[in-house]
């Protein structure tokens, strides 16, 4: 017995996780932990938890969970990135060492994308694409809720790594042979598969139910071509999802096979090819960069409109675009590695693919500086990030561009030009968006805005601090420092670029903390939204109050132009002057604890084999099935909102007549 | 609007300091832009003609949004028109499918171009100095295949003419690379791609491993010294008849996870670089994996792994 509990206690906890940055991590974790289960049970908290969010179906509060996930792992991965960036200040004076570098970048990277980005994008989706077609919910309400715990429960196994058993350190696109168990033994990369494959079932879930939901649950009127461009991004974003997230699978779980079963897909011995893991890697690893790009694309366009007081120049070209970069995001993935030998016919085709693809997407830059042309700008802090966002993507469009030259990739690849390129177009994209996206919606989600002084704050620092630790590194690049070194000795003229970035990424962590007080603050002292419409809006998620009602509409619209609650203004109509008789019973889809009891069941399966501990695999694994086959059975999945009810809380928000 | 103070020049300021740095670009640490030898002076045009190109994109652009933030700006009276419902323009949205498609056809006729040509040894190239190069976990094996010489961590060539390095990994994927010279290439296991580069001048340039390949992977360096033809003859024969062989203990000794110095030896056990003879073709098109495995002298690391593999 006391054998096991010393396996056990060597299993958990390697030496790798006892050191100070962990144990830190780890008196904080149970600390907040206290923390929060104390103010729960004072203030009698646990069964609203539970009945109100853990349980809910509701697609806002859904929304609101994936976003509370998202900003704790842009802190996670933020916090990953001032450790490295630390560590390369200086030459030859790492702070944190080979091994711990490794796992931090590799988690930086993977929390970033798969657990920021993408839930930071669902969170968007989820609250306002059915705001803005005017739908009562998502397609499947109850698989939306999987979706996310399925994310939640994956975001956590991946997270737990850092303190129990170890990180994975082969970086996230986690090539093998190094994934291998030669290389490699124990739970990290186990740890990183699971944790994807398991959060990956959730996104293919999530890229189906929006592709349904856009196409079926729109509002009478709202053709394809009337759909705010909003919706367009998440219509092509989700049918990216959905092709581009099975080859992924595929790829993690055979590496997967190769480390606890002994299959030599990708190994070095027995004729192990591991190029055809890259292929598969990128094969997903392409669109996935769309996935995380379009929604912003569409997130521009639409406060670009509104706050240029302007319809959005060229809708129809706007359309075509973004589908021909969905379709054509398919085709570039090799220009992840044109520097693995597939020949030069091979390289040619997908560096023309590359360069074509620039193509719609600088037509939508034009489109949208064509939006503002004619307009009345105003400098919120939404607006503020969209024109922050061209000048920068423009510049990592281009940078680009000199990366799809192949012969200039093949000195380019994998230098700090390339992690300047792809920060660019993540930060200056991507992040630029979502956090636009934030203060965009914030109202809609809270009914108060955000505080616009601090958030220009936040702002430019974000913006300065990008350019002051991304400018660097391209010339770093030039300068042929190499991705992924923990530590350079001096000698190469490295340093004072290096330090210089190091600042700035201390600039972008003083623009988060402020981010996050803007938050605090706005909760107590934002300027509440009465009106539902705080910025003049144009689409149908304005037409409702903020807070949006639990069932969205107590009158499906009708929608005649494709700025639909734009039009309704020009023409004065609205959607409050509701008269009693308009009043139907509604009926909504009902709280179920299925989702996160799967998401859990799953959990307990991913913890299980990362250590290859089969009995509890097995007990998850009855978990996970017992669950589904409940739910299948479970016909109990709506509840009904009276008319008198609607019309009750439709008054309280003062908008029935009479 | 509130009143705003003018405080945006020093908003300028890290723009100014990213110019400065860029404008310091011309020091030879910048070696990307100070090739030593034809294919990274071929690589580096190429950077240049595209970087160009995309200036002529890039100006014009931040010009436009410029004078539309500048102009359409919410003050009160702005005398600018205002049109709420101005939505597309035929003409100017046409213009900007064909401009880009232009710019990149500038860019892509050579890239296409120089991507083939690159692929291949100059046609003028008779008898290459052929150096098989294989990375093993944290130290690069150089082998001599036509004298049957070996390096460990560096790797000497003759200057002024095409060096054919063939590559393949016994170890984790890396990358080889001597940044002066040209760019970078994948060593991977199971499979030998082809990569040529020269030196113009007798001189030492520097190289590394670009691909993440494990605890130690910063050390994977190694220099390249480019000497005249006739010392590199000469070299060759010193080090044939003067170093020391490398057994076949001492290239299971390499195998192991941790970095060494630099070596030199005087020959090498048989087997110990794949067989190039079969699947190998400069002109690439095809995964080039080996076949004859059994022949491959293959020390399974699965048992070292626990002892020396990551801690």
């Amino acid at each position: 017995m006391p054998s096991f509990v010393m396996y056990l206690v060597h299993t958990l906890f390697p030496h790798d996780v006892l050191r100070p940055t962990e144990l830190g991590a780890d008196v904080m974790i149970i600390a907040t932990g206290v923390i929060i289960f104390y103010v729960l049970t004072k203030q009698k908290k646990w069964l609203y938890l539970w009945r109100e969010w853990l349980t809910t179906v509701d697609h806002k509060k859904i929304g609101i969970m994936y976003l509370i996930a998202a900003l704790a792992m842009l802190f996670r991965g933020g916090v990953d990135a001032l450790m490295l960036r630390t560590n390369l200040a200086l030459p030859s004076t790492p702070v944190i060492d080979a091994l711990e570098y490794n796992q931090v970048f590799t988690t930086h990277g993977t929390i970033m994308i798969f657990f920021m980005a993408m839930p930071f994008i669902f969170a968007l989706f989820n609250v306002a694409v059915p705001l803005m077609i005017g739908a009562r919910d998502v397609a499947f309400p109850r698989i939306n809720a999987m979706s996310f715990w399925l994310f939640a429960f994956g975001a956590l196994l991946l997270n737990i790594s850092f303190v129990i058993g170890g990180s994975p350190d082969a970086g996230w696109t986690a090539y093998p042979p190094y994934t291998g168990p030669m290389f490699n033994p124990g739970p990290g990369e186990n740890y990183f598969f699971l944790s994807l494959l398991i959060a990956g079932i959730g996104t293919t879930m999530t890229g189906i139910n929006f592709l349904v939901t856009v196409l079926r649950m729109r509002a009478p009127g709202m053709t394809l071509m009337k759909m705010p461009m909003f919706i367009w991004s998440a219509l092509t974003t989700s049918a990216l999802i959905i092709f581009a997230f099975p080859p992924l699978t595929v790829a993690l779980a055979m590496s997967l096979f190769d480390r606890i079963f002994g299959s030599s897909f990708f190994t070095l011995g027995h004729g192990g090819l591991a190029m055809m893991y890259v292929n598969l890697f990128w094969l997903f690893g392409h669109p996935e960069v769309y996935i995380v790009v379009l929604p912003v694309f569409g997130i521009f366009s639409e406060v670009v409109a509104t706050f240029s007081q302007k319809a959005l120049f060229g809708y129809s070209v706007m359309v075509i675009s973004i589908v021909s970069i969905m379709v054509l995001a398919y085709g570039t993935w090799v220009h992840h590695f044109f520097t693995m030998g597939a020949g030069p016919g091979v390289n040619a085709f997908f560096g023309l693919s590359t360069m074509l693809i620039a193509i719609p997407t600088g037509v939508k830059i034009f489109n949208w500086i064509f939006t503002m042309w004619g307009g009345r700008i105003q400098m919120t802090v939404a607006m503020l990030y969209q024109m922050a966002f061209i000048p920068t993507f423009v510049i990592g469009g281009a940078t680009g561009i000199l990366l799809a030259t192949v012969p200039a990739d093949y000195q380019l690849h994998n230098t700090y030009f390339l992690i300047a390129h792809f920060h660019n177009v993540l930060i200056g994209g991507t992040l630029f968006g979502l956090l636009s996206g934030l203060y965009y919606w914030w109202p809609k989600m809270f009914g108060h805005k955000l505080d616009e002084r601090q958030g220009k704050w936040a702002f430019w620092l974000f913006f300065w601090g990008f350019w002051i630790t991304f400018g660097p590194q391209y010339l770093l690049g030039l300068k042929g420092m190499t991705r992924r070194i923990y530590t350079y000795p001096a000698g190469f003229g490295w340093h004072t670029l290096n330090v210089i970035s190091t600042l700035g990424a201390f600039v972008m962590g003083a623009a988060f903390v402020i981010l996050v007080y803007n938050i605090i603050y706005s909760l107590q002292h934002g300027e509440k939204d009465l009106t539902g419409d705080p910025w003049n809006g144009r689409t149908l998620e304005w037409a409702i109050p903020s807070p949006a009602p639990e069932y969205n509409f107590a009158r499906i619209p009708v929608v005649h132009e494709r700025d639909a609650w734009w039009d309704m203004k020009q023409k004065g109509q609205t959607l409050a002057a509701m008269r009693p008789e308009d009043m139907r019973t509604l009926e909504l889809p009902k709280n179920t604890p299925i989702p996160f009891l799967l998401g859990f069941a799953f959990f307990v399966v991913g913890f299980g084999m990362t250590f290859e501990w089969w009995y509890i695999v097995a007990l998850g694994a009855i978990g996970v099935v017992a669950t589904l086959i409940y739910s299948g059975f479970d016909y109990d999945e709506h509840k009904h909102i009276a008319a008198e009810e609607v019309l009750e809380i439709e008054a309280g928000l003062g908008r029935v007549q009479g | 609007m509130p009143k705003r103070r003018h405080r945006w020049p020093y908003r300028l300021v890290p723009l100014a300091l990213f110019v400065g740095l860029l404008v310091s670009g011309c020091g030879q640490q910048y070696v990307l832009l100070h090739p030593k030898g034809p294919v990274g002076t071929t690589e580096l045009h190429l950077l240049t003609l595209s970087s160009l190109a995309m200036v002529v994109i890039i100006i014009p652009v931040f010009i436009l949004f410029g004078i539309a933030v500048w102009r359409f700006r919410d003050k009160p009276g702005n005398k600018a028109p205002y049109r709420p419902d101005w939505h597309g323009h035929k003409g100017l949205e046409i213009l900007w499918w064909v401009i880009p498609a232009v710019v990149l056809t500038v860019i892509a006729i050579p890239t296409v171009k120089q991507t083939y040509a690159l692929s291949k040894l100059p046609a003028t190239t008779k008898n290459p100095v052929v150096i098989d190069v294989t990375s093993l976990t944290w130290k690069w094996l150089f082998q001599y295949p036509g004298h049957h010489v070996a390096t460990v961590n560096y790797v000497e060539i003759p200057a002024g003419q095409p060096v054919l390095f063939e590559l393949t990994a016994d170890s984790a994927m890396n990358t080889f690379w001597v940044p002066q010279l040209g760019g970078m290439e994948y060593t991977m296991p199971n499979s030998v791609l082809p990569l040529w580069l020269e030196a113009n001048k007798p001189g030492v340039y520097w190289g590394r491993s670009g691909q993440y390949s494990g605890l130690k992977f910063e050390k994977m360096t190694f220099n390249v010294k480019a000497v005249s033809p006739q010392a590199f003859n000469r070299w060759l024969i010193k080090t044939g008849n003067t170093a020391p062989p490398m057994t076949l203990a001492k290239y299971h000794a390499l195998l192991k996870f941790n970095t060494v110095g630099v070596a030199t030896y005087g020959s090498y056990p048989a087997n110990t670089f794949p067989s190039v003879t079969k699947g190998f073709t400069l002109q690439g098109g095809m995964y080039t994996t080996m076949h004859d495995q059994k022949n491959l002298i293959y020390v399974p690391m699965s048992g070292m792994a626990k002892t020396q593999g990551n801690p």
